[in-house]
């Protein structure tokens, strides 16, 4: 099976490439990427007008399966990245039964196996039953394939257990990914606290609860001479916190989601309970100080920290309704409209962002076209819009922040391992 | 009576209101004050229309004063208490709303214990929804009789200083009296612990104090709040004795403000905790005609929100 696309703005953030050219795709990789290629191949596909980009890396996705099909599936959220330009995702671990032991995994395993249409990575649990009290045995899931370990949705607040963590991580060589929230502060807040929280009558969330966690998970790395990567980046001092861990030499990356830089805490005037998100959506100056961690590298990565939920978690009381959006349909448009359109990040730092960046810090071998990468592709249209409407969600779910937004940039193929594994239909 | 000006189906607080509807608002109440205050207190004009009072809190009041109202307008009325502890195993409130929707009723009046409750009801149904309360957020109707009662008594609002004295925090009656008052140009002082001043306040145009006499000095009115300490669920917080000593309104106190202050009160009282006997029940005490005026302002709401709603639907 070959395809050659030809005529589209190849994009390889790695190798600083921009440019019209054809990529070959032969079997399951890129066999060149060159100015004008002649070669015959069984489809070829006119890209003409639009960029291709190496196949989108979402390293905070909750896939919900195994415990939580109701909400989504691995099949089900692995066509929703496909749909959103996403060839590689990275399953959360709070799943149930929780992704703690050789055990869970293998049952994970047998799903992806079946089910995925994409690329699955795993990132387990840092402790039983994510927990935060007993720490799993972190070389025995690495044995089962984890790359990373979190107890996303919880920070471990036991300084010693996670202070371990980093050190058996780093023997493992696994990622540590850090949900950062004292949960003493965030009490039971819904939205950031502010005056939208004392207009609303909502139960505020501070920002100290985010960065002082931030504060206290760069220390522990410190001492144990580890890695920690800080998820789902919402306010500035926690951007601030990491732009200065990096000048001195630690071992720190970040990633923010789509929301915490195009959506400010104004917009749940009106108690939209899908704009409920943990950590909260911020001030409009935490926002900017995101849109510059992104832009000067303190930010190095995208992620939609997807997180799927029913109507009837949604369409509840806000106090009662769940934390979290969907993203992996929506995140691509998002930074074009947000980000590239507005002159915050060009189209190599998207893809860096996006896709090599998440593949450096996962330490996987994608995020790149280039002659012997992994095809993994996708073609987008920047300038076509549309509409995000809930009737379009491919996910089970469709508690999108967006939910009626006109976004720019249309997904038109989505190649993944060489083959079309999405292609946009015309309605 | 001016009949265009209110084109709301919905009554869900004060903040979205335009001075010019809150104005509207306090006319209407004051044709119906005329007509609570006749021999014979029924008018036709919500004759054939039915209001349930959907309740998620527990309220005697409130509720009262709405089924009082909506009888008055001739409309018939169907009190429903839900217990809210056990909401989650049950019905949604937005299937509750559709159901009672679907027996054709006109307004469903809400009270509920989290903020933003009647806005998310008022958005799914076409029937009006009234805000009798919503958590912290706000209670539309409560402000605009405190509003009533302060204009009946001094003429105006506009220049008038006005305190609101106890958990402002936790108060959907100070969110609501802050915006209504605000928009009319009063001055609003709001005074409380700082523990329960919420982030931000100051943004709303109040000015905030933790001194109680420096709230009570030169003021016009003063709003004193119910303090629930039974609702509460902070830790930390000041004692009833301690708060009645350093926030409490005392004869005492009263003798450093204005000699005709009105003092206000949401009900119902603690005696001896926000609110000396002696001041409840003294000549400034303006408490029982608030609640005589929250019948007429309950008519207005009523009646407008039936009237704009019927609009729409020819619409």
């Amino acid at each position: 099976m070959t395809i050659l696309i030809k005529n589209g703005r190849v994009v390889d953030a790695v190798a600083g490439i921009s440019d019209v050219m054809d990529v070959l795709i032969e079997g399951e990789l890129v066999s060149r990427v060159s100015k004008d290629i002649k070669a015959q191949a069984d489809t070829v596909i006119d890209a003409a007008g639009k960029f291709v980009l190496p196949g989108l890396i979402d390293m905070h996705v909750h896939l919900r399966e195994p415990g939580r099909e109701d909400k989504e599936t691995v099949a089900s959220g692995t066509k929703a990245a496909l749909k959103g330009g996403v060839t590689s995702v990275l399953a959360m671990p709070n799943t149930a039964p929780a992704m703690d032991t050789p055990e869970h995994l293998r049952l994970l395993k047998g799903i992806i196996q079946k089910a995925a249409v994409a690329h699955v990575y795993i990132c387990g649990a840092i402790t039983i039953g994510r927990q935060g009290k007993e720490l799993s045995d972190i070389m025995a899931l690495k044995g089962q394939g984890v790359i990373a370990i979190t107890d996303d949705g919880d920070s471990v607040d036991d300084e010693g257990i996670m202070s371990e963590a980093f050190k058996k991580a780093k023997e493992a060589d696994v990622l540590v990914i850090c949900h950062c929230e004292d949960k003493k502060l965030s009490a039971q807040g819904v939205i950031n606290l502010g005056f939208v929280s004392t207009q609303l009558g909502l139960r505020g969330i501070s920002r100290e609860s985010e960065y002082k966690r931030v504060e206290r998970d760069l220390k522990l790395a410190k001492e144990a001479g580890g890695r920690a990567h800080i998820a789902h980046i919402s306010c500035k001092e926690s951007v601030e916190l990491v732009r200065r861990a990096k000048k001195s030499g630690l071992a720190v990356t970040a990633e923010t989601a789509p929301h915490y830089f195009s959506l400010n805490e104004e917009a749940l005037v009106g108690y939209d309970t899908n704009l409920k998100i943990n950590p909260p959506l911020r001030s409009a100056s935490d926002v900017l100080a995101v849109r510059d961690g992104l832009k000067d590298g303190t930010i190095d990565c995208i992620a939609s920290d997807h997180a799927p939920h029913t109507d009837n978690e949604k369409e509840i009381e806000f106090d009662r309704a769940e934390f979290g959006v969907v993203g992996l349909e929506t995140e691509l448009s998002v930074a074009i409209t947000e980000l590239v359109d507005k002159g915050i990040l060009d189209w190599p730092q998207l893809v860096e962002k996006m896709a090599s960046n998440p593949a450096r810090i996962l330490g996987i071998n994608k995020g790149r076209i280039t002659a012997g990468s992994g095809a993994d592709i996708v073609i987008v249209d920047p300038r076509k819009e549309w509409f995000v409407a809930k009737d379009g969600f491919v996910s089970k779910s469709k508690n999108s922040a967006f939910l009626g937004r006109v976004l720019k940039g249309v997904v038109e193929y989505t190649v993944c391992s060489g083959k079309i594994a999405y292609r946009k239909t015309n309605e | 009576m001016k009949k265009s000006g209110w084109v709301r189906k919905d009554l869900l607080g004060l903040q979205e209101l335009s001075k010019e509807e809150i104005e509207l608002l306090l006319a209407t109440a004051d044709s119906f004050k005329e007509v609570i205050s006749r021999e014979i207190k029924k008018v036709p004009t919500l004759r054939g229309k039915t209001v349930v009072n959907l309740f998620y809190e527990p309220s005697t009041r409130t509720r009262v004063s709405f089924e009082i109202a909506a009888k008055r307008l001739s409309a018939d009325v169907i009190n429903i208490a839900v217990e809210s502890s056990s909401v989650r195993k049950g019905e949604t409130l937005i299937d509750t709303g559709k159901n009672i929707e679907a027996l054709k009723v006109d307004i469903i009046v809400v009270r509920h214990n989290c903020s933003g409750a009647a806005v998310m009801l008022a958005r799914q149904l076409r029937a009006s929804v009234i805000n009798a309360g919503d958590g912290w957020h706000e209670h539309p109707t409560q402000a605009l009789l405190d509003i009533f009662t302060l204009k009946e008594k001094l003429g105006r609002i506009e220049g008038l200083k006005v305190s609101i004295v106890g958990d402002i925090a936790h108060s959907r009656v100070a969110r609501s009296n802050i915006w209504g008052l605000t928009k009319l140009g009063a001055k609003v002082t709001v005074c409380a612990p700082s523990m329960l001043i919420p982030l931000g306040i100051e943004e709303t145009g109040v000015r905030v104090t933790n001194d109680i006499d420096e709230a009570l000095k030169g003021a016009d009115a003063v709003n004193v709040l119910r303090m629930q300490f039974e609702r509460d669920t902070e830790s930390a917080f000041p004692r009833q004795l301690e708060y009645f000593k350093n926030f409490g309104i005392t004869t005492d106190r009263l003798t450093k403000a204005k000699k005709n202050i009105i003092i206000m009160h949401p009900g119902p009282i603690n005696r001896g905790i926000e609110i000396e006997s002696a001041v409840a029940d003294g000549l400034n005490s303006v408490i029982l005609e608030q609640v005589t005026n929250g019948i007429a302002i309950r008519m207005a709401a009523l009646f407008l929100c039936a009237q704009a709603n019927e609009k729409l639907k020819i619409l």
